[in-house]
């Protein structure tokens, strides 16, 4: 099949659009399809984008995106390109590198700041004391007492020294 | 207890009470929990899946607002039963299919429901009549605390709660809001409402019927993100939104209402007409009346009936209702029939 604008080159994209109840099929090639993408855009919604993830394998860098896999699950990055979902928790951590991008573009950040479970291992319990610890060390910051915030910082430090978890660095 | 006594009563929902509910038909929350110690159910095997259906139905064994709860197989259920409980908005469609090891817990006044090894482990949900997210977020935090005590739940300190699509992850809340949006709809004001909704972060879709085609004049509005901000604030913006369209479709009600009163007490008594006398009607067609008759119940054009009972006629006009009521499986022609028998005599 022939793209639909340029009539020249072979259509590998298939859209579809939806506005004021028409439906317009388009099938375009790639170069005519970026042009096209510019001004779709906001018409895109979480599907596709996640869905966009999917056409890796272009360059190096995802090629070798592709084969990393979750050492707890054996679940690759790029099982997760196709469906969409992950294997298990510990994915997050295997594919960190580009699941941060990838959050940020859904919910334009990649940091939690909602609830924190009662049960989830000492760590999560020892996260929100430092939680807390920070919110008391920028208040103390804020009215100079220095004491006070440097007792805080040690006292931060230590918890995360105890807690090692990988999750939590930065 | 059994799913068929829920055949004869209100569901939270069904009740048109609550802020706002000559608008808003009801509110819902939900929560996407995993098991940290698990594959997501989807990766997850037979046996593990099992341990998840069982470890879940302990763990809600113990919450006191679950005492007077049905723990469901849903392979234990007819495909009519299924569908029963997706149209009484207990469970999502995708819940009902590949049930093998699938389970659903519902608490006896329908506020409460569990979906077991849908997309997430726990897909908890709470239902509460008119607009009211903020007690739906308050109900379903206390039992998301209550089973968090017997389960550990996959959460990391950077991340939150972990969950199985990227687009759920932090607080693995949604919450949403049923909306009935007649005048925005007749006064072709509809798509400007839904661009700007979307625009402001929230997804906006027709409840009933399909595609882009809003059966019925009825909408679901919820929040896309679920990370980065506090649960109480994805609650808090998505009620702000919701008051603007409800101040907007309540305007547009008092215009239709000065200007062209005569134009839609005809567009109402006919659909009332048609519905007291048709003997055969699709559900897309009576939903549509429905939804004429209840935005005439509003605005006291008809003072005979109330939104409860229009929310009931809703309710028990869908597929899997009428074959429960029957008490035997109908075609798509025999259910018409016995959709108009049942509106024609609750109308009488």
């Amino acid at each position: 099949m022939l793209c639909d604008v340029c009539n020249k080159r072979e259509a590998t994209v298939h859209l579809t659009e939806i506005i004021n109840d028409q439906v317009t099929k388009l099938h375009l090639c790639e170069e005519c399809a970026k042009e096209k993408g510019a001004e779709m855009e906001e018409h895109f919604g979480l599907n596709d984008l996640l869905a966009g993830l999917a056409d890796l394998g272009q360059t190096i860098e995802s090629r070798a995106a592709e084969s990393i896999k979750c050492p707890k699950c054996n679940f690759t990055y790029q099982d997760f390109t196709k469906i969409g979902r992950f294997g298990c928790g510990e994915c997050y951590e295997a594919f960190k590198k580009h699941l941060t991008p990838l959050l940020k573009r859904i919910h334009g950040t990649d940091r939690h700041v909602g609830k924190v479970p009662l049960m989830a291992g000492k760590t999560v319990k020892d996260t929100k004391n430092i939680q807390e610890l920070r919110a008391k060390l920028d208040k103390a910051i804020q009215a100079e007492e220095f004491e006070e915030a440097a007792r805080l910082r040690d006292k931060i430090k230590e918890i995360e020294g105890k807690l090692k978890n990988p999750k939590d660095e930065k | 207890m059994t799913i068929d006594s829920f055949l004869h009563q209100d569901g939270e929902w069904l009740k048109g009470v609550g802020p706002h509910s000559n608008v808003v038909m009801s509110s819902r929350t939900r929560l996407a929990r995993n098991l940290d110690k698990y594959p997501f159910s989807h990766w997850a095997n037979k046996k593990q899946l099992e341990d998840i259906l069982e470890t879940v139905r302990e763990a809600a064994a113990s919450v006191p607002f679950l005492k007077d709860s049905l723990f469901i197989r849903l392979k234990d259920l007819s495909d009519v039963d299924r569908l029963f409980l997706v149209e009484r908005h207990l469970m999502s469609p995708e819940h009902a299919k590949d049930v093998e090891s699938k389970a659903l817990i519902v608490d006896s006044k329908e506020v409460l429901s569990i979906m077991v090894n849908e997309e997430d482990h726990l897909r908890i949900q709470v239902l509460q009549s008119g607009l009211n997210l903020l007690e739906a977020w308050r109900i379903i935090d206390k039992i998301d605390t209550e089973l968090s005590k017997n389960i550990p739940f996959a959460y990391s300190t950077k991340w939150g709660y972990l969950t199985a699509c990227p687009t759920n992850t932090g607080t693995g809340l949604r919450g949403s809001v049923m909306l009935h949006l007649p005048a925005l709809v007749f006064t072709n004001q509809i798509n400007r409402v839904l661009q700007a909704t979307a625009k402001l972060g929230l997804n906006i879709r027709g409840l009933y019927g399909e595609g882009s085609e809003a059966a019925g004049n009825f909408f679901q509005v919820s929040n896309q993100v679920s990370l980065g901000r506090t649960e109480e604030d994805i609650i808090d913006g998505i009620e702000r939104i919701i008051n603007q369209i409800i101040a907007r479709e309540e305007t547009m009600r008092k215009n239709i209402l000065a200007k062209n009163k005569e134009a839609l007490s005809d567009r109402v008594w006919r659909a009332y007409g048609t519905l007291k006398n048709a003997h055969i009607i699709t559900s897309n067609e009576s939903i549509s009346l429905l939804s004429a008759i209840r935005l005439g119940v509003e605005l006291g054009i008809v003072k005979n009936l109330d939104v409860r009972m229009i929310n009931e006629l809703i309710m028990m006009t869908q597929p899997a209702h009428l074959q429960k009521l029957e008490g035997k499986l109908l075609n798509s022609e025999e259910r018409d029939v016995k959709r108009a028998n049942l509106i024609r005599d609750r109308l009488k």
